[in-house]
Parts: structure tokens; sequence; C-alpha cells
């Protein structure tokens, strides 16, 4: 094993714990509301759910609209990664490499694009996918959803992208290699860390993203937005089946982010160029 | 100038002597043993278990091609690798599980390792501000070190602005500020420099081995590097150092195959012979090598001689084999003949314009002296 | 760590994608909404030009004052809590092996929950008669209640943020930190750095970038915060906790002013922008100032 300098500071396990402990606990109360009813849960306290009762979870899984909306969300935002992260490593790449007219301003302007809250969106698209047609598909979704994303994936994979020295690139082109060649090849390993956290934040934001989701669609591409709010009726807030939506919309983000884990935890080994 | 707290005292001519006891290092959790790697096996051993020394402190070049295992061998002796078995020895001292930090040795990086919020003074006098020296013996250190590696100029810039080739420059000074230092280790140290600056470094390294007395251990898969900065050349392939000497006994006295191959440009030839009893026959003719021992086993045999030795002569006579001229080509200096030497191809490397011509037919002579007999890898006779 | 950049205007074609999907959804709201903004919606049909009226009228809002106030409070506590907890907690994170793939895991499983469930968890959960959290403050004597104290309230926002959202800041840095060479780590162990001094020398500013970014992702997410308050104490007690994009979203639903609520949108965006730009041009400024 290598004799690698220690990187633990005083109070680092102690912070590690008590973090978990803090960040499991609400979970471990959605899970444990989600495990009882309407009744228990706005009445009593109890530290155990009375009965490992899964009737919230049956009642989503019979409900058609509800698994149905699982799937559309998971494609509209697998589209909407895919997308954002395609289009933004070529210009990561561009403001991490070279100056050109209006660089900055264009660099400061996408990130403009963030600051809008999407309400303000919402009318301009609704009226623009009418009229196009895409309307209630998962496209139109996933296009929506481009405009807070692509700004972040570019912001994120620039930072990355300029912590790799300049010369591998001049390395490269002398040994002949055809720019998309030494991009697949070369440049591109050595921004995992950077491409995995910033897939999987491009996932979460499209996933949690409500509002453009909810009043694109209407049938077809119905997403979980939809039906989660649908939680509320005549007899109040449906708190347990809320929950049990809550906990299931955990395990597609937990799937990505231990798929992209090796990406983000992968050091930069400054090897053999 | 303060006591640097240190428990060596460097030697008058570096660090004199470092032994490796049966050491060897895998990146696998547990490999099965010591023996050698079956054809079908990865190869556990990334180093394989090793015992030597290497005695008299001089600058030595670890050289080989990639994945060799030089830069292993490196990292043990820095003290970055703890190595699975085995033990090193500086100066008859156990190092085996100090840190780097603990074992009077530098280490330069094939990338520059520089502390970008910091001036150049502030980068050289960061390992002294860590042990507490004093700031006026700082300061004298410092400008001592950099008058040496020319950086007086640049001692209030920022590092992170500099060229590589300067970025290097402080890497390197950083290991020398420390008095106790007693050897440098490079690691490809040339990489990103500018070709045409690579020899000014080359001879500002040499400049500090004479200098300052420390031992450099330079690793590097760049022959004419090695063979040109070295006293001594280890060179190492498949995790085993093959051998160890200078250029010339490298070049005329090659111990492995690899060695021969590798080394030269082009490399020895290796011709296939067989035994008769008493001598190797190439084509049925008698070639007498160097020496008149008799080689241990009999498969694999192989004769060796470079190609600057081949001589091209129109008739047969002893030592003598029929080859055929593929090419010749002119490269200025000397002239490369392509031959065909009982079936395998092989070169000569002639001083003197010839006139030959591609598809003639005639005779190779091999001067015994300089021919080798080779079972295996290994040299026999 | 690289020098100046070459200038390429070919480079352009590279960022050719990302304009065209960006480009248009930008400019047309935005003229939407000036338009809204300098207009009184009568009627479906009738508008009236009536100029900077709204904004005016926006500007001398007693009520918007003091939403601005409290958001700005809030957002500062956002970044002060968050930044140096999530940097810390990336250092702490292991490094490898199966005990970092869990890490990353449970940091990931906040940022996952759609706001609206985030705020109805936590208001069972933080409720002093049936939530944990609440229940567990009560035990141990604390006079806690969120829908009736106003600090409680807040506490209550800000631990419910802290929990949602720090994670983003950790899983960053953490990127940040792995994309660090070893080399740097080795060479630090060889001149016998401390471990402030390697955090303070080499890990700090090789984070830079990645800590630009968090600041300015936590600093417009949670000054345009709005679901997860609104569910979890309803802007309240009274107005106690009611921030800007609530207090903007009451005026133009509730109210149905779309004139003053355009205009008002325009003036938040500024506002971000505003702040953005400036802490966007304060830490590039120490990049360069770090440069020859």
């Amino acid at each position: 094993m290598s004799s690698r300098p220690s990187r633990a500071f005083p109070g680092r396990t102690l912070l590690i714990a008590l973090y978990c402990v803090f960040t499991l606990a609400p979970i471990y109360w959605m899970v444990h509301m989600s495990m009882r009813s309407n009744e228990a849960i706005t009445s009593t306290f109890s530290w155990l759910p009375e009965s490992l009762s899964l009737a919230n979870y049956i009642r989503i899984f019979t409900d058609p609209a509800w698994y149905g909306g699982y799937i559309n969300s998971l494609i509209y935002v697998a589209i909407n990664t895919l997308l954002s992260v395609g289009v933004a490593l070529p210009a990561a790449y561009a403001f991490s490499r070279y100056s050109f007219l209006g660089d900055k301003h264009l660099f400061f302007w996408l990130l403009t694009n963030r600051m809008t809250p999407p309400a303000v969106f919402l009318l301009p698209f609704f009226q623009l996918y009418t009229a196009v047609g895409l309307m209630d598909t998962h496209l139109a979704v996933a296009l929506a959803h481009m405009v807070f994303n692509v700004p972040l994936a570019v912001w994120i994979l620039e930072g990355f992208m300029s912590a790799v020295p300049r010369e591998i690139d001049e390395t490269a082109y002398i040994d002949g290699y055809s720019f998309p060649r030494f991009f697949a090849r070369i440049f591109l390993p050595l921004v995992k860390a950077g491409s995995g956290v910033t897939a999987f934040f491009c996932f979460m934001f499209s996933w949690v993203e409500l509002l453009l989701a909810r009043t694109l669609t209407s049938v077809d591409a119905k997403p979980i937005a939809a039906t989660m709010t649908r939680t509320v009726s005549a007899a109040g807030m449906d708190w347990g089946t809320l929950a049990a939506a809550g906990v299931l919309t955990l395990l597609p983000g937990a799937l990505v982010i231990w798929f992209v884990r090796k990406y983000i935890a992968k050091g930069f080994a400054m090897g053999r160029v | 100038m303060n006591e640097a707290p240190c428990s060596f005292h460097r030697g008058i001519d570096g660090m004199a002597q470092i032994q490796l006891i049966d050491l060897g290092h895998s990146y696998e959790s547990r490999p099965a043993s010591s023996r050698p790697a079956r054809a079908h096996e990865a190869d556990p051993w990334a180093l394989k278990p090793m015992t030597m020394s290497w005695n008299d402190g001089g600058a030595y070049a670890l050289l080989g091609p990639s994945g060799c295992g030089k830069t292993t061998l490196l990292n043990i002796i820095s003290g970055l690798l703890q190595p699975t078995r085995g033990r090193i020895l500086f100066d008859e001292r156990d190092v085996t599980a100090l840190p780097p930090e603990s074992r009077n040795i530098a280490q330069v990086f094939q990338f520059p390792i520089v502390y970008d919020t910091m001036t150049v003074f502030e980068n050289l006098a960061f390992p002294l501000r860590n042990r507490g020296w004093h700031a006026a013996d700082i300061e004298q250190r410092v400008r001592e070190i950099s008058a040496i590696l020319d950086l007086d100029a640049d001692l209030g810039r920022r590092a992170r602005g500099l060229s590589a080739e300067a970025k290097q420059k402080i890497s390197l000074g950083r290991g020398l500020v420390r008095p106790d230092v007693a050897a440098v280790l490079f690691d490809e140290p040339l990489t990103v420099i500018d070709p045409h600056l690579k020899w000014l470094l080359r001879r500002k390294l040499k400049q500090i081995h004479q200098q300052l007395r420390l031992s450099l251990i330079y690793v590097t898969h760049d022959q004419t590097e090695a063979l040109t900065f070295a006293d001594r050349v280890v060179v190492m392939t498949h995790g085993e150092i093959v051998q160890v000497g200078t250029a010339e006994e490298l070049f005329e006295v090659p111990e492995h195959r690899f060695v021969g191959e590798f080394i030269g440009s082009p490399g020895m030839n290796f011709l296939e012979c067989a035994w008769d009893g008493n001598s190797a026959r190439i084509e049925g003719i008698v070639i007498r090598t160097v020496s008149a021992m008799r080689p241990a086993r009999q498969d694999s045999l192989a004769i060796g001689i470079r190609p600057e030795y081949v001589q091209i002569v129109p008739g047969p006579g002893p030592n003598c084999v029929p080859v055929h001229i593929v090419s010749v080509r002119d490269v200025g200096v000397s002239t490369m003949v392509a031959l065909e030497v009982a079936g395998r191809s092989a070169w000569a490397k002639l001083r003197a314009p010839c006139a030959l011509s591609a598809s003639e037919r005639t005779f190779a002579h091999f001067p015994p002296e300089r021919c080798a007999l080779y079972a295996g890898d290994r040299r026999v006779a | 760590m690289n020098g100046p950049k070459p200038v390429n205007q070919r480079a352009w074609w590279l960022v050719l994608p990302v304009l065209v999907s960006v480009a248009f959804s930008a400019i047309i709201p935005l003229m939407t909404v000036v338009n809204y903004s300098v207009q009184d919606i009568l009627g479906p049909t009738q508008r009236v030009f009536v100029g900077m009226e709204w904004f005016r009228e926006v500007l001398r809002d007693s009520e918007l004052h003091g939403a601005l106030l409290r958001q700005l409070v809030f957002s500062g506590a956002v970044l002060l809590i968050e930044m140096p907890l999530g940097v810390a907690l990336a250092l702490a994170m292991p490094q490898s092996g199966w005990r970092a793939s869990l890490a990353l895991v449970l940091f990931a499983m906040p940022l996952l929950i759609p706001w609206n469930v985030v705020g109805t968890i936590w208001q069972i959960f933080a409720r002093p008669d049936i939530g944990m959290l609440g229940h567990a403050l009560t035990q141990l004597g604390f006079d806690y209640n969120y829908a009736q104290h106003s600090m409680d309230a807040w506490i209550t926002v800000l631990l419910m943020d802290v929990w949602h959202w720090t994670s983003l800041v950790a899983l960053l840095a953490y990127a940040g930190l792995r994309s660090i060479p070893e080399a740097y780590y080795q060479a630090a162990a060889i001149d016998g750095a401390s471990r402030w001094a390697v955090f303070r020398h080499i890990e700090l500013p090789r984070l830079r970038s990645v800590l630009m970014i968090a600041v300015l992702l936590r600093f417009m997410d949670s000054f345009m915060i709005y679901t997860e308050p609104f569910v979890l104490t309803g802007g309240g007690p009274g107005t106690a906790t009611t921030f800007l994009s609530q207090y903007l979203t009451q005026k133009a639903v509730g109210q149905f002013d779309l004139g003053p609520a355009a205009a008002f949108s325009l003036v938040y965006f500024l506002i971000i922008l505003l702040v953005c730009f400036m802490l966007y041009s304060f830490m590039k400024d120490i990049d360069t100032r770090e440069s020859p």
C-alpha cells in the first residue's frame, strides 16, 4: 500500500458521523410515515411505526398513473441529462481553452438563464410548444429543462477542464491525435470527476422540477410531479402516500449516483502522458 | 545556521550506499509467490523481488519502457510507496518504514509541482519554514540555492505564471534547500519541457550533481537522456533489473537480450544459431564468440552482434555468413544496410559509404571479439 | 496553473449548440415580462401603457422591503453555514472504497426528493406533538413550536435548507478534491507540510472554481426559494418567514395584478443578477490578483 499522506484532521470521524445521523433522520421519518395511515401520522407520535404496513406502496403500484408517471419522468430526465451534458462538453472546452470575441459575456449570460425562476418561462414555453405541436411530449420537458441545466453543466465542466494542464493537449497534438480522438480518448477521462458530478446534478435538477414538467404535459408524458401534487383530496392531505412516493423517488437518483460514483471519486492520476 | 533536526548526516559523496534486500512490490493484495508467472497469467509482481546494492553515490538512471517498474522502484526508494516485501537500506540504515520526509531525499515529478499562491522565494522557503528554521537562515539558504539554479531574477514573482522549465527548477529547488538531502530522485522530469530547453536543464542537473555532491536517481524511458546523464544506468524490464553498468558496458557487453535490443539505434542483432557440441553455427558456419565458454543450456541460442560491428565482405571466411542485402540507406554519418541472414532480418551500420546495392548477395563478417552467445535471454559466452 | 488563453474565434463553433438551446428561451420570456411590466392589464384586450409607474410603486412598497430584508438575511445565513460545512464534509469523506460509495449515496438522498415533499415531511417532522424532531426537542426541555414562534420557524426553515442543500456543496467540493493530482500531496509530504498547510496552499486554491459555482448556485437558489418554506410554514407565523418569491406569488396570483407583478419580477431578476455579478467579479478578481 502507498504511504499516502494522511488526509485526516481532528474531528473528522465525528463530523461525518453526526452529519450522517442528521441526513438520515428526516429520511427515516419519511420511511416511517410511509408505513403508517394518515390518521396515525396526524394523531400520535411514535419512534417506530406501529406496523410495517406497505399499504401506501401498494396503492401507488396499483395506480397506473403513479408508475406511469415514474417512467415518464425517467424518460425526459434521461433525455435532458444526455442532451445537456452533450451540448455542454464542447462549449466548456472552448471556454476553458480559448479566448474569443464575447467569451466572458457569453459565459456570464449563460448563468443568468439559471437565475430566472422557471415560472417566468411558463407562458412562453406553453405558447411555443403548442405552436410546434410538442405539447405533452417527453422532448418538450427535456428541452425546457435545458434552460437551467445547460448553464450549470457548462459552468461546472469548465471549472474542471481548466484544471487540466494545457501541456497535455499540446503533447497529444504533437503525437498526431485528431481533435475528436484526443477529446474522447485523452481529455474526457481526465475530467471524470467533473463529468460525473455534472451528470448527477443535471439528473437531479430535472428530476425535481415540478412546475414546467406539470404545465407542459397532460396525459402522455405526465410525470411524477403531477401525481405528487394530486395527494390533496377532500379528506385532506394524503401524508402516507406522499411519503411513500417520496421514498420511491429516491431510488432512481440513488442508482444514478451509484453508477457515476467511480467517476466522481476517480482521482486525476497524473500518469504517463 | 540552526541545526535542522536530522538524524542522519550526509556523507561526503551523497548517499554512498543504497541496498535493496529481497525487495519486491505487487499492486495486488496477495501475490501468490515469487515464482515466475506462467504465460497465460498476468504477472502480479510490478517489481520482482530482487537483492542488490549500489555503492558509489553517483548519478544513476533507471531506464526502461513504460510499465517496466522503474517508477515503482523510484517511489519505493523515496518512500511514497511501501514495498510488499523486502527492505531498503540507505548507508546501512533501514528506512523501509520511514516516510519520505524522514529519508533525506527530494523528488521531482513529471509535471512541475509548485505552490501557485506563493512567490518563488516562498516556494523555496516552504520546506525550511516547516522545519522551524529562523528567517535569516532561510533567506541565506534560499538565495544560495536560487543562485545555483539561476532563479534569482524570479524570486519575487508568483510561481503560477512561470514557464514549465522554471517551475521544474523550483520543484528541484525545494528539494535542494534542505541541507540534509542526500539524494534527489527524478521521475521523467523533462517530459513537459520544450525540447530546446531540455539540454539546458540536463546540464544544470549535472552541475548540481558535481557541485553539491548529491546522489541523483533519474527515471526515464529515453535512452539518450539516460546514457548522457548518468554515470551508471540501471536497465529494467517487466519488473526486473536486468543490468547495471556504464553506458559503455551496456553497449559493449549487454548481459540481457533486452539490453541489447533497447540500447543502441538500432538495437543489437540477434541471430539464431545451433550448437553442434563444440561451437555455435549459423547456416552451418562456425561462429566464434568473444569467450570460449560452453553454454549451460543449448536451446534458444542466438548470436548477438551490434550493427556497428558488422562488416560486409566480398567472400567467405572465418566467421562470415552469406547474406542477402535488402536495402541500403545513407543517413549522413553512416550507412544503414538491411540484411537477410539465414532467413532472419538484421542490420549493419557502416561508417564509410559503400558501393553496395539492394538485392546483392554477399557475405557479412562478424568479428569474434564483438560476438556474444545468448541462451534464451541471458548472455552465456 | 495554465497561462493566458490563445485567441481562437473558431471556438464559437463549439459553443453554438449551447447558444441555440438556451438563447431564445431567455430573450422571449424577458420580452414578455418587460412588455407586461410597462402596461396596465385591465382586461384581456385592454392594455394601457403606464411607463415606469409600476416600478415606482414596487420600490415604495413597505411589505416588499420587509420580505427583501428577510430574504437577504436568509440567503446570508444559508451561505455562511452551508459553504464551510460542505467543504468540511468533502474533506472528511472517505476517498475510495465502499465507504466512499456509501457516503456519496447518502449525501445524494436529500437532493433527490421533490421540494414539496421535502417541505411536507419537515412539516410533520418538526411538529412538537407528532414529529420526531419536535418531540425530541420538547423532551429536552425546549419550548419549541415553529407555528407559533417566529424564531423557531426561522431555525426550522434554515435547518431544512441546510439538510436539503449542503450536500450540493459537499459533492461539488468532493469532486474538486478528487481532481487534485496525488503528486501534490506527495510533494507536500516531502516538504514536511502540516495538514492545515496542505489545505491552505494546495486544496483551497484548487477548489476555487468549484467553490465559486457553489456560492453562486446556493445564493441564487436560496434567493429564489419558494416551495419548501411555503409548504413548511406557509410564510408564518404571520409574515416571519415570508421570503421574496412567496411575496411575489401572492401579489401576482392572489391579487392578479400582472403589471406590478411583472415589474417586480424584473426587479427581482435584476437584484439576483447584480449580486451574482458582484460575487463573480470578486472571485475572478482574487484569481487574477494571484497571477503575475
